[in-house]
């Protein structure tokens, strides 16, 4: 076990390293930062002061560590637009993101995974086709489509609720429904074929052979072996709570961290838009490594240096 | 063949017509300005049959941008998918036949691709970059790699320990007449199932992104783009942005259903 989770450590570092040193790489194969971080009109001695300041009169390998270093000692650059610290504007915009994400998260495994195990349950029956049918349709109706439907029928049509911005709770309300209903549609899926996979199983047929009740066979013989794949899935939606809300955010004009990654995308404001692929590849990272502990801790075959069943899909 | 199925592939069928024929269908040029006949509404919306789906708010013909559209949408998912399967299945085939270290560097690429958000390595690479067609499109090209490299991994390496490749080594023939002659053609149902449920999530990506107008360029247009510029007219004429949403949904979900029922069909033990 041990092993195992230094293994997937190592490999976690890994992944962080390669996002910073990708994210590196194209920031200086872009052109000279002194002069896209300050204005091209800029004085001379101060454009000087600026590569001294960040190093970039070494040599690129110098940089590249000092780079790091940098990293290490919290520096992670200015923006370009307002000059104040990259991090500062991205964990500033991080509350309002985690006030959509975290309840629509909650949503997610609610409907997601009670729908899933509900169609699994009911294998082929009109309800199960309907339930399959209805989670492709969440999962290929692009967010901003269902956002935009649901401003049309609620504000815009009836006047119930606010189409956009975060003055009060209720302007939470359409964005959070959004953003829960594709990845429950994601969730439903992989959960009912995780479900039918078990059932199959001998050890159900013997739970239910020996009497045992439906409910406790499907409760605490099958729902937990079926968890074993679907933990993969929540383990990326923990791991995009930052991130998964770009689109959802620019829809209803949320002031999130997604939100922020668009505008300085545009902006092109490279010093914020490294700072939150930073942030955003951390937390992935850690939710990985997490579900990996949990995988360890749930299935025994992993402590024993076995691969998990689950961890090929 | 389900019927939902049938419906689907007929409506694939149509798109596919429409990307082919967008010149000859369109009523108008998709760029032709009529600032006197702004944000008409369509023929059944109380609007005249002079422009079906309405006008959007320079006075350009929704129908004939809506047929445009789906031509720059399906022609950059089409690419993009294309590339993405070539790319996954010869870094898929350089791992199973050279294993070791390259096989090890494949493998974690595979694993990096899969733990970021493409969209958010997507944005990143705009942002440094900026934003062309062709650069767009290569780009698009990456999403999805890692599922094909995947899937012709694991495959070619069952397939070398069968007899058939090993048989046609010791005829004499090179590695690449093994690859595309011999095995490729065996494992291609199942890397066309996992192309058919890539497509559409191109699809959305590209409309995600163009929707946020970071994507496909004015006076270019796509779903997304035409879904993201209607948007500040939702309330006012909500025609420019539902007839392009629509065929983005009935697309996708189109494809998916036909990829899903392919699965089932080709690949049992796809998940």
């Amino acid at each position: 076990m041990m092993r195992f989770l230094v293994i997937r450590f190592l490999r976690g570092l890994l992944t962080l390293f390669l996002v910073l040193s990708f994210a590196f790489l194209i920031l200086r194969s872009t052109g000279d930062p002194a002069m896209l971080i300050m204005s091209a009109d800029a004085p001379p001695e101060a454009l000087e002061a600026f590569r001294k300041g960040w190093g970039l009169d070494a040599p690129l390998w110098q940089q590249y560590l000092g780079y790091f270093k940098n990293l290490a000692q919290g520096n992670f650059g200015y923006s370009m637009r307002d000059k104040s610290p990259a991090m500062d504007l991205v964990l500033a915009r991080i509350p309002a993101t985690l006030s959509l994400a975290l309840p629509a998260f909650v949503l997610k495994l609610l409907i997601g995974i009670s729908a899933g195990v509900y169609a699994a349950l009911h294998r082929n029956t009109w309800i199960d086709r309907f339930l399959i049918s209805l989670s492709i349709a969440g999962y290929t109706m692009p967010s901003f489509v269902l956002g935009l439907v649901l401003v049309l029928v609620f504000a815009v049509g009836l006047g119930w609720l606010p189409s956009g911005g975060d003055a009060t709770w209720q302007h939470a309300i359409l964005p959070v429904i959004t953003l829960s209903l594709g990845g429950a549609a994601v969730l439903a899926r992989f959960t009912r074929s995780a479900m039918l996979e078990v059932m199959g199983q001998s050890y159900i047929r013997t739970a239910s052979a020996k009497g045992l009740v439906w409910r406790r066979v499907v409760l605490h013989h099958a729902m937990p072996n079926a968890a074993i794949p679907t933990l993969t899935v929540i383990g990326f939606m923990v791991g995009s709570l930052i991130a998964g809300a770009v689109v959802v955010e620019s829809v209803f004009s949320w002031p999130g961290v997604g939100r922020l990654l668009v505008t300085s995308v545009a902006n092109r404001d490279l010093a914020v838009v490294q700072s939150l692929l930073l942030l955003v590849a951390t937390t992935m990272v850690s939710a990985n490594l997490m579900v990996d502990i949990l995988y360890g801790w749930i299935d025994p075959r992993v402590r024993s240096g076995q691969a998990a069943q689950g961890k090929k899909a | 063949m389900p019927l939902l199925v049938r419906l689907c592939s007929l409506w694939i069928v149509v798109v596919l017509g429409i990307a082919l024929f967008a010149d000859f269908i369109s009523p108008y040029s998709y760029s032709q300005l009529d600032l006197l006949a702004r944000l008409r509404p369509p023929a059944f919306w109380g609007g005249s049959s002079d422009h079906w789906l309405g006008t959007d708010e320079l006075g350009r013909d929704v129908l004939s941008r809506l047929f445009h559209s789906v031509r720059i949408s399906l022609l950059v998912a089409f690419i993009s998918t294309l590339l993405s399967a070539t790319v996954g299945v010869l870094m898929g085939f350089a791992a199973a036949h050279f294993r070791g270290w390259v096989e090890q560097l494949v493998l974690t690429l595979v694993d990096f691709q899969a733990s970021m958000p493409f969209m958010i390595i997507a944005l990143a690479v705009l942002a440094f970059f900026g934003n062309t067609l062709v650069l767009f499109i290569a780009l698009m090209g990456f999403y999805g790699w890692e599922r094909s490299a995947r899937i012709a991994r694991g495959l070619t390496i069952a397939a070398n320990e069968q007899g058939y490749a090993s048989a046609v080594y010791d005829l004499g023939a090179s590695p690449w007449r093994v690859y595309l002659r011999h095995i490729l053609p065996n494992i291609a149902s199942t890397l066309i199932v996992s192309v058919t449920l890539t497509f559409p999530e191109v699809i959305l990506l590209e409309s995600g992104l163009s929707f946020l107008g970071l994507g496909v360029q004015p006076p270019m247009t796509s779903l997304g783009n035409m879904v993201g510029y209607g948007r500040e007219y939702l309330q006012s004429a909500p025609w420019i942005l539902l007839a392009p949403s629509l065929f983005i949904v009935v697309t996708t979900f189109s494809v998916s259903m036909l990829g899903d029922w392919l699965r089932d069909l080709l690949d049992p033990t796809l998940n």
